[in-house]
């Protein structure tokens, strides 16, 4: 038998759980939507971010501050973070035991939270530099994005950090898998975010 | 008595914050008309409540209806809802009239200040806490029944919608007795709002309520889509569901991705207001012309989540009403398909006159023209529908009349104004009101009344009184007509709108025929809650318990009326369009199952009140801010969704045996009732068995 | 089947080679704005394409969006997406550029 058709976004259980795999469908969708609904949000912060651009009064602007090496490391946290997720995924799905689903998961929190940091760093350097933004639209514009995505990474970490206590809870029933699954939607998707803020806002910002 | 009641605990709330303080301490009539509206708030709220305990119902409330996930209870709360708030912005818009006709070289019944929360209130409460909720309702009750299914596909997240609209409702109410409402309009422009001219709370207040009642819509929206994409019964192909499932769809994908940019403005003011960013304000690199983009963004495709259902609820009304199949019914997908799409691309025509380049404003405006050419369609092939057919003039069938001919009016006014020369002339005035309220009150208003007379008996198992619904409509419609027809007049004459004061004598015959026109409207309104009145008193002669009172065409008649919590006893199988009209033709509705299995349905659950509350109670802490109470309701918010995660006991069993039960019953009294033709369906001989001309 | 492990190794296979890729772009990325070697406006293109291509990468090899006829509803819920995002942010950036360069 070939592979059971795929019935949502992310990676899908079908071949080793049928029962949690034909209620993933409508679940999943639901979930989907809701992070196509959330994208808009994101997107519109990202042409606010366009158009104030110039909006900087004579003050500092947010790409006065921005360093490349710090915001590369993010990346890099993030994209590995992915990835661990990517690996517990593949471990509950082929039951590779609770141990080896929670190892990868508090990887994955370990990054997670170690990119949050990076980020807290940055932003009170840029602070502490009289970049506020009280300062001007500009400034603004990027403390609303950037910081949504932060907070959104923080919503992801306590997420994992309840699953990390309903994993052995519950062990792998369907609800648990479900919300995993779920997550790693999230997770990956918040990834991609990321990769648009570092395209558009630091490297566009950096190029001299 | 000034100043700061006690800062930490109750933030910037001051003595003066109350209208009865500021009534007892200045008793203008315009203090007196806030006093009493705060009045009637709280001798309602506690009229209400001591009802319900006098009555001893409160068990039965929290058990049977705020804790219930059933999306037909549901659907049923925010009809309720919706019909409250309507009562205020009725009131609200009447008195607006009153101001302005006796307000000419005269200073009318209330202040500037108090006119300007008039009208943001009417405004904000008419869109958010009145339309939403009644077509969210209308839709949570139908459509499920109607693609065959037992429920929404997640039944907890619509109980969570409902009650973050509740809570924003809540918040508007609130704000008659505590404080004082924005005065920036519904669609608060910054600067304006911004803390430089509005420091009060008014601002705060419109930001909170809107921004909850928004995500509830979006998470509404999401509901809605994945239950129609995935809960469909046997056989329901896409091209086979009942046009207003199709409108739900559109209607649904317009609230997924037009909610967020609304969400994003409003938050975007909120920092501004709260951490001094500077999006909206005039210094600083502040863009406030950002602010009518993000707005209209949503605010476009906002008047076609309203109006869409409703076109889904006239192809019903008017298919059933005419014994007739819907014609062009892919046609009418199309049409409505076209309008979800195209509605992204017009947003524009809400601001022509902000200054950017002619070619842009060129561009959107023709292609708003191009949006009335669908709609167009529709027209026509309600019309065709009709031809020939069986028409009976039954209530909701005179408001699906009177919408066709109004609508079409207000269409004409709205290419006016998609042309950019001539909204120069009429931007802001009350042309803009004629042809918005020409847009709304048939598009919207009627659809809805229509909905609910026709779907009431479905409901409630009893149909509602004709002569009432007659009265009402016929109020409704002469009304509207008187109330808004010489706003074009003043319009084109140059009257602004949103104006507490007029200088202009000859305007005065006009105001004084609108006038009149609202206070028709009002008693139209007082008609829609006697009918009830009398429809429930006389309920047991209108019994159509059997369920199909009008012939209807879709499974949702299929069932009893009201129909169980599970709706079907068993899933029905459907093989082709109007399943449930074809059977009765084939002779092979209402056979009786081969078994009866057991049916799964979720418990329910004190989640969704409590988010309610805590975000309401958020909300308000926000809005003066008690930074202790808003910490503590976000943290309640969050324990609260957590802590459900881990409860795994959310469903129960209807036996099969019980199901069985109340099928039997059911079959015993629609084989008992007398099968009717169509000359006495509002007569009390329609027990809802529907007679099947051979 | 004949090898009960071997769709593990191929969902293993699947993320590492979307993160090598992932890690391959970000790099470039990174490489061509710390170590300029175009003009402006080509450097910006470069990250865009990149980035632009890394959530391609993502898209697939993460989130399993693929042209299979079963995850056609999710690309086109996607692509719907991108066209209403499409419409807001370049509707968006003309009209307030637009309004920019008429003030000025
Ligand atoms: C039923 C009777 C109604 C009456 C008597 C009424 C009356 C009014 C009046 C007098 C105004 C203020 C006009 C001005 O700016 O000078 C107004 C504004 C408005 N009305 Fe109504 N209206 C009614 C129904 C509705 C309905 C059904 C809706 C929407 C579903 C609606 C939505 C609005 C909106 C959005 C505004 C603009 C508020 C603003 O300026 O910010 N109204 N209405
Ligand atoms: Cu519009």
């Amino acid at each position: 038998m070939s592979a059971a058709e795929a019935k949502h976004a992310g990676i899908n259980l079908g071949d080793s759980d049928r029962e949690t795999h034909e209620k993933a469908g409508s679940e999943i969708f639901g979930f989907w939507i809701f992070l196509m609904s959330d994208a808009v949000i994101f997107a519109l912060l990202f042409a606010t971010y366009g158009v104030m651009l110039r909006g900087t009064a004579g003050g500092p602007s947010a790409a006065d501050e921005y360093r490349i090496l710090p915001a590369f490391i993010e990346t890099l946290i993030l994209l590995t973070s992915s990835f661990t997720f990517g690996m517990a995924s593949v471990a509950m799905k082929h039951g590779r035991g609770l141990r080896t689903v929670l190892a990868w998961m508090v990887i994955t929190l370990a990054l997670g939270l170690g990119f949050l940091a990076m980020e807290l760093r940055d932003f009170s350097t840029m602070i502490a530099d009289g970049a506020l933004p009280s300062r001007n639209g500009n400034l603004s514009s990027f403390f609303a994005l950037v910081p949504l995505h932060g907070l959104h990474v923080a919503a992801g970490c306590l997420w994992l950090a309840v699953m990390l206590v309903q994993v052995p809870c519950f062990g792998l029933d369907k609800r648990v898998k479900i919300n995993l699954l779920r997550l790693g939607l999230f997770w990956h998707f918040l990834d991609i975010v990321w990769i648009a803020i570092f395209s558009v806002v630091y490297l566009q910002g950096l190029i001299r | 008595m000034n100043g700061a009641i006690s800062p930490t605990i109750l933030g910037r709330l001051e003595w003066l914050s109350l209208p009865f303080v500021r009534a007892w301490q200045n008793p203008t009539p315009d203090e007196l008309i806030g006093a009493g509206a705060a009045t009637i708030v709280v001798v309602g709220m506690a009229g209400t409540i001591a009802l319900i305990t006098a009555l001893g119902k409160w068990r039965y409330l929290w058990r049977d209806w705020f804790t219930s996930v059933d999306h037909k209870k549901i659907g049923i709360m925010y009809v309720v809802l919706a019909f409250v708030m309507m009562s205020r912005a009725v009131v609200e818009g009447v008195l607006m009239r009153m101001q302005q006709a006796t307000a000419i070289n005269a200073p009318g019944i209330v202040e500037p200040d108090h006119f300007a929360q008039l009208f943001s209130t009417h405004g904000s409460i008419m869109i958010f806490f009145m339309a939403m909720p009644f077509l969210t309702g209308m839709i949570n009750y139908v459509m499920p029944l109607q693609i065959g299914s037992r429920d929404v596909a997640f039944p907890l997240l619509n109980s969570i919608s409902l009650w973050l609209t509740g809570g924003a409702a809540g918040l508007m109410m609130v704000s008659l007795v505590i404080g004082q409402f924005s005065t920036g309009g519904w669609s608060g422009y910054p600067p304006y709002t911004e803390l430089e001219f509005s420091p009060d709370v008014g601002p705060d207040y419109w930001i909170w309520a809107v921004t909850l009642g928004s995500i509830g819509s979006t998470l509404s929206g999401l509901n809605f889509a994945v239950t129609i994409y995935k809960m469909r019964c046997a056989g329901m192909t896409m091209m086979r569901m009942p046009l207003f499932c199709w409108t739900t769809l559109c209607t649904s994908i317009l609230m997924i991705f037009a909610m967020p940019p609304l969400t994003v403005a409003t938050a975007m003011l909120a920092l501004d207001r709260y951490l001094g960013f500077h999006f909206f304000t005039n210094d600083l690199g502040g863009n406030m012309m950002n602010y009518a983009n993000l707005f209209w963004l949503f605010g476009h495709p906002e008047v076609y989540i309203l109006i869409l259902p409703a076109f889904g609820v006239y192809s019903e009304v008017v298919s059933t009403f005419s014994s007739k199949e819907l014609y062009g019914y892919r046609s009418m997908v199309i049409a409505t398909m076209s309008i979800a799409v195209m509605s992204f691309t017009v947003w524009l025509h809400h601001f022509f006159t902000m200054g950017q380049s002619a070619s842009i404003n060129a561009a959107f405006g023709i292609a708003t023209m191009a949006i009335g050419v669908p709609t167009g369609v529709k027209i026509y092939d309600w019309i065709w529908t009709m031809f020939m057919g069986q028409v009976r003039f039954t209530v909701p069938m005179l408001y699906s009349l009177a919408f066709m001919m109004t609508f079409v009016l207000g269409g004409l006014t709205g290419i006016i104004l998609a042309f950019p020369p001539l909204d120069y002339l009429v931007h802001n005035t009350l042309f803009l009101v004629a042809h918005f309220h020409n847009m709304l009150i048939p598009g919207l208003l009627y659809g809805m009344l229509a909905g609910y007379h026709y779907w009431f008996p479905k409901a409630f198992g009893f149909r509602l009184n004709e002569k009432w619904g007659q009265l009402a409509f016929g109020c409704w419609v002469v009304g509207f007509y008187l109330a808004f027809m010489p706003l074009y007049v003043l319009g084109a004459a140059g009257m602004a709108r949103r104006t507490a004061e007029i200088f202009e004598p000859a305007f005065r015959p006009w105001l004084y025929v609108a006038g009149i026109g609202a206070l028709i409207l009002l008693a139209a309104l007082v008609a829609l809650f006697v009918q009830l009145w009398v429809s429930i008193r006389e309920r047991e002669a209108n019994r159509v318990d059997a369920g199909d009172p009008w012939d209807g065409r879709g499974l949702e008649w299929s069932i009893a009326g009201p129909p169980p919590e599970y709706n079907f006893a068993v899933l029905p199988t459907v093989s082709g369009g109007d399943p449930f009209y074809t059977s009765k033709r084939n002779g092979d509705a209402y056979l009786p199952p081969e078994r009866y299995e057991n049916i799964e349905v979720p418990k329910n659950s004190v989640v969704g009140p409590l988010l309610g509350v805590f975000s309401a109670a958020t909300g308000f802490a926000l809005v003066w801010h008690m930074w202790w109470l808003a910490i503590l309701g976000m943290l309640a918010i969050i324990i609260t969704v957590i802590a459900r995660s881990f409860i795994r006991d959310t469903h129960r069993i209807v036996s099969a045996t019980e199901v069985e039960r109340v099928d039997l019953a059911w079959r015993d009294k629609l084989f008992a009732s007398r099968s009717i033709s169509r000359e006495m369906e509002t007569t009390s001989a329609n027990q809802g068995f529907a007679e099947v001309a051979a | 089947m004949s090898d009960p492990n071997q769709g593990e190794k191929d969902d293993v296979r699947g993320y590492v080679a979307g993160y090598a890729l992932a890690l391959a772009l970000t790099c470039a990325a990174f490489a061509v704005v710390r170590w300029p070697s175009f003009n402006r406006i080509t450097t910006l293109a470069i990250v865009f394409t990149l980035g632009f291509a890394q959530a391609i990468v993502h898209f697939r090899y993460f989130l399993h969006i693929t042209l299979a006829k079963s995850a056609r509803d999710d690309l086109w819920l996607i692509l719907f997406s991108v066209l209403i995002i499409v419409l807001m942010v370049s509707g968006s950036l003309v009209i307030l550029m637009n309004l920019r360069a008429r003030m000025m």
